[in-house]
């Protein structure tokens, strides 16, 4: 049974290690996020959002020409079509709500690659919140155009300047932000990561991508189940969503794409669970990559939001019991995988998503097999690293 | 007897504690830091232990992890540094650092070598109390380790009673909302929590923490607990000291004054 424990763990993985100064954030959150999710007007509030204002339900698209390039019934899940461009919307429109119904006034959120970033500046202009995004100083050089949008969205753009100035460092940064600021201010995270409750309340919240996979299905196929569902493996926000209603019914397959980079044994690597070891990274016992003194070592994919050194504790459970199949995809053949797909079927995917679609190339499957890929985010905001790769 | 409960035993005020990253600002300063820190009167040494994601910490103890940690430092150097320190060090020694290096090294293994080189106790923030006395409470007292715990302004008196109830060296008051090395000066409302805290009357004795810099803050802290923790100003002293055993022997003396 994949199933979160009261505290916090699935199976060996999860926990809340945290400094004492965020206990009393965490445990105030711990202790009132089931109510408040379970609440008639928290959902109201939560489902007209996600209808009205995100897009949702999202498509879920039979695609004809891919499908018959690998030989098996492919959907995809049209995340790349919620507003901002990506899943990660799902998250933040739920923890601001949950926000303001704990009576916060400012809102602080990490982001690597700025999706998340620009997810949480949004809701924050919806709801007329006060927001500060923490972003490493080489990202913020990197993504520029989501910089941008972050400011003209109305949101404060911190650099995080320590340790290696990327998306460990701003989670680093949104954390101390956090302890110097207890009590008006809610931590938005980004991902199925940090302390308990994070992670479990971020799958939920996400959740709704696998929700509405099983009726749409249902109508597709005749079945809720597919066979395989794939989904690319960061911190794992997106995964989560996609397998959460299918993580006990062991008939339906589960596939996490991690980022390759350049080789998982190139040493330019983020495919965590290939390289990494248990330990503790942002509040939680995870797998992550690591010296063997216990130092985390800086990631690398040329896919920012795969660009961490852990990955959810979920997912290292799910690694761990066999439950999941994870694979390693290089850059190169995300890449490639990407500009295969925009030609196929007209979507030019996230560089992410596109990790999801190239394990297509990695796994077994059958001719008559029914295989969803999350389809996490569209590709606008990687242009120019497609400009840059070239090959097309 | 535990250096940590003989100090308390005898000294009930003004008791300061100075923390120290290990392995900066060279990789061989350990020891004589340590040395020096004694020879300038101070009562505890906090050995820092470098992490590449110190959450808890400001930008003067990050950058000072970085650097050791770019010299070479680990735990497994940090022991061998540490071999022998009880021939000069008569003071008790604590070890602070994040729990993801001592869970690499092995906790058994890591409350082995403490007490075999002599440490007297541990500081881990990241490491939840439930977790603590659950898993390692045991442990830590087979290997003769006090353990300390944080607080901060927000943390309810209930919490308070359960980490006095599960601490045996002293406990460490956070100054204020904030990470180390965020303010200096001490403010009223800092002021009514270490009220607050004091007339708690709980069984262990309280060293304030985090924003204490110099003398009149030291003093200000000592009037309302046993006593004061420097990190961040102290790293300052060092990092830029041509001199370290002059530098440490008069920034000491100087807060203690």
């Amino acid at each position: 049974m994949i199933k979160v424990d009261e505290k916090g763990f699935y199976g060996r993985f999860g926990g809340a290690y945290i400094p004492e100064m965020l206990h009393p954030n965490v445990e105030e959150l711990r202790e009132s996020y089931e109510a408040i999710m379970a609440s008639g007007e928290f959902q109201d509030e939560f489902r007209g959002l996600l209808k009205d204002y995100v897009g949702r339900p999202t498509p879920l698209y039979f695609a004809s020409r891919l499908s018959e390039k690998f030989g098996a019934k492919i959907y995809l899940k049209r995340e790349d079509l919620c507003h901002t461009g990506a899943h990660k919307v799902n998250n933040t429109i739920g923890q601001i709500i949950l926000a303001k119904k704990l009576g916060k006034k400012r809102i602080i959120a990490e982001t690597g690659a700025g999706q998340h970033g620009v997810a949480t500046a949004t809701v924050c202009a919806l709801m007329g919140m006060e927001c500060t995004i923490y972003m490493g100083e080489i990202d913020i050089a990197r993504q520029h155009p989501n910089v941008e949008r972050m400011k003209i969205l109305g949101a404060t753009v911190v650099p995080a300047t320590s340790g290696s100035k990327t998306l460990k460092d701003a989670t680093n940064e949104a954390m101390r932000a956090w302890i110097n600021n207890p009590v008006d201010t809610h931590y938005i995270i980004g991902s199925v990561v940090g302390p308990h409750p994070y992670p479990e309340m971020v799958a939920r919240f996400q959740s709704v991508i696998s929700e509405e996979i099983k009726w749409q299905l249902q109508e597709k196929e005749g079945t809720e189940n597919p066979d395989i569902v794939i989904a690319c493996v960061g911190g794992g926000s997106n995964a989560a969503g996609a397998f959460y209603h299918y993580y006990n019914t062991p008939d339906v397959r589960l596939v996490a794409a991690e980022a390759g980079g350049l080789g998982v044994n190139s040493g330019k690597t983020a495919a965590t669970t290939a390289k990494g070891t248990p330990g503790i990274l942002h509040g939680s016992k995870t797998i992550l990559m690591q010296t063997e003194d216990g130092q985390v070592v800086e990631p690398h994919s040329i896919s920012a939001g795969l660009d961490y050194p852990g990955i959810g504790p979920v997912h290292a459970h799910l690694f761990d019991v066999g439950r999941g199949e994870f694979v390693a995809v290089e850059d190169k053949d995300a890449m490639a995988a990407g500009i295969e797909l925009s030609r196929l079927e007209g979507i030019i995917p996230a560089i992410e998503s596109a990790h999801a679609i190239y394990a297509l190339n990695l796994i077994e499957y059958s001719k008559d097999d029914v295989i969803v890929i999350n389809l996490s985010g569209r590709g606008d905001k990687d242009l120019d690293t497609y400009i840059k790769w070239g090959g097309y | 007897m535990n250096r940590i409960h003989t100090l308390f035993n005898t000294k009930k005020d003004r008791v300061l504690s100075i923390y120290f990253t290990a392995g900066f600002p060279k990789l061989e300063d350990t020891m004589p830091i340590m040395e020096a820190i004694q020879a300038g009167g101070a009562d505890i040494i906090e050995v820092g232990v470098p992490y590449s994601d110190p959450v808890a910490d400001g930008p003067t103890i990050q950058d000072s992890n970085m650097i050791a940690l770019e010299n070479g430092i680990s735990l497994k150097k940090i022991f061998e540094q540490l071999a022998g320190f009880r021939e000069k060090i008569h003071i008790p020694v604590v070890l602070m650092g994040y729990l993801n290096p001592i869970m690499q090294y092995g906790m058994e293994e890591f409350c082995k070598k403490c007490q075999e080189v002599g440490v007297d106790g541990l500081i881990l923030p990241d490491l939840p109390m439930q977790q603590f006395i659950d898993d390692y409470k045991g442990l830590f007292e087979h290997y003769g380790l006090v353990n300390t715990f944080l607080i901060s302004p927000q943390t309810s008196d209930k919490r308070i009673r359960e980490i006095d109830e599960n601490t045996s060296g002293f406990i460490y008051m956070v100054s204020s909302h904030s990470i180390t090395g965020a303010k200096s000066g001490i403010s009223e409302e800092q002021i009514a929590y270490f009220e607050r805290v004091k007339a708690m009357n709980l069984k262990n004795p309280r060293l304030i923490g985090f924003g204490i810099s110099d003398t009149e803050t030291f003093t200000t802290a000592s009037n309302y607990s046993n006593g004061a923790i420097i990190g961040s100003a102290f790293i300052k002293t060092v990092k830029d000291s041509k001199n370290l055993s002059e530098d440490i022997r008069d920034y000491i003396q100087s807060v203690m004054d």
